[in-house]
């Protein structure tokens, strides 16, 4: 199980290697599409590569309703304990 | 008693020579930014397609396969009165009755050979390079072709950006005979028919449809093992790999591809995609086209093949290049 914080860096990390996105640029309120310029195809590559880090299963289905970066975040706290 | 006789095979079968046919008509990005709400950006970004060809009412899909067949006849000269077996991977006949594959014989001069079509969606060339193959290695054939042609403009709604801009038409084919040292490896394939959904015609009257993101997850995730199996089944290494020609689907799915399998940066990789759009059974004998035509692929190159699409169905070989 890992901490809120953790879990923020660890995405960080593969929104920078998957989409370029500054780490900086990485904070909870922010839109995946609308502000980080995240496409739909690197969101997937984002979601693979979260269930390989985190060990949580993101089905297609689920993956819509993940829209900001603070989403996501929940979405691995809920699912990976 | 009496037995059943069986003819003995050579030990291998091998690529003799190559062919495509591009549809006269060139459509680009700003050509589809008139019609619909897209850009040039956005497409090359997706999917990496500058341009693609659409074909016109003249070119059939069995005009489109003989003249693709024709050309690799002639590329591996040979005759079409000396081929014993013709086979037709199309996602996108209107007419499934009858197949295309005796018209296309027929037109190119065959004998009365086999021929007959197959459908495994944008898999169906690597498939039936694999039943030829093994027709050959088998004793049941002697001298095949094998030709991959789809009109998708048919089966896709022109004004849908999310599938319009993707598919497009064309035809590729190989000729293939009978070798001592084998030019064709081991076959790799399988289906995933729980995702049946995910590249589909839902009913006749509706046209293609994609489930982008899902089709992007299998293809990126699932398919490396694929393609290093078939690296594996033919008993070289990806380092031995001169040439990647996978389905011409996405240039993003390729690139990725390409990275995971740890290819060396020598190797050619085949983006016929950017010019062609994706073609689904005929893009994987077009972009070998394109690498032959442009020299980039040479005589001799091992080649490592994958078709993958609507079924879901995968296909994967290592080819040696005539």
């Amino acid at each position: 199980m890992s901490s809120t914080a953790e879990i923020q860096s660890g995405l960080a990390e593969i929104l920078e290697e998957v989409a370029g996105v500054a780490p900086a640029d990485a904070t909870p309120e922010k839109s995946f599409t609308e502000d980080l310029d995240v496409d739909s195809l690197s969101m997937v590559e984002i979601a693979t590569a979260v269930e390989d880090k985190f060990g949580v299963a993101i089905p297609d289905d689920e993956l819509g309703g993940i829209k900001t970066v603070g989403d996501a975040i929940s979405f691995i706290e809920k699912n990976n304990g | 008693m009496t037995t059943i006789q069986l003819p003995v095979g050579p030990p291998g079968a091998r690529v003799l020579g190559v062919g495509a046919y591009r549809p006269r008509r060139r459509v680009t990005n700003d050509e589809l930014s008139q019609t619909m709400d897209t850009n040039d950006e956005w497409i090359q970004s997706r999917v990496g397609i500058a341009e693609r060809r659409w074909a016109e009412p003249d070119e059939t899909l069995v005009e489109m396969s003989v003249a693709a067949g024709g050309k690799a006849l002639a590329a591996a000269g040979i005759a079409g009165e000396d081929l014993d077996l013709v086979i037709v991977a199309s996602a996108s006949l209107h007419t499934q009755i009858p197949g295309a594959g005796p018209e296309v014989a027929h037109r190119l001069g065959a004998l009365r050979p086999g021929a007959y079509d197959v459908n495994a969606g944008c898999a169906g060339f690597c498939y039936a390079l694999s039943a030829a193959s093994d027709a050959i290695r088998a004793g049941s054939a002697r001298t095949v072709l094998v030709v991959g042609a789809e009109r998708l403009t048919d089966v896709t709604d022109l004004t849908d950006r999310a599938t319009a801009v993707i598919f497009a038409d064309g035809a590729g084919a190989m000729v293939l005979g009978p070798a001592e040292e084998p030019g064709i490896g081991p076959v790799v394939w399988g289906s995933d028919g729980d995702q049946r959904d995910a590249i589909a015609i839902p009913d006749p009257d509706s046209s293609l449809t994609m489930a982008g993101q899902a089709v992007y997850r299998w293809a990126t995730t699932k398919l490396t093992d694929t393609l290093q199996a078939a690296i594996d089944a033919a008993g070289v290494t990806a380092a031995d790999i001169d040439v990647f020609a996978p389905h011409q689907a996405n240039l993003r799915i390729i690139e990725l591809m390409a990275k995971r399998l740890g290819l060396p940066a020598s190797t050619v990789i085949a983006r016929d995609v950017v010019q062609a759009g994706n073609t689904s059974s005929a893009s994987v004998p077009l972009a070998i086209a394109a690498l032959l035509e442009s020299g980039e692929a040479k005589s001799g190159d091992l080649c490592l093949v994958l078709g993958y699409g609507a079924g879901l169905t995968f296909a994967g070989q290592v080819l040696r290049l005539p």
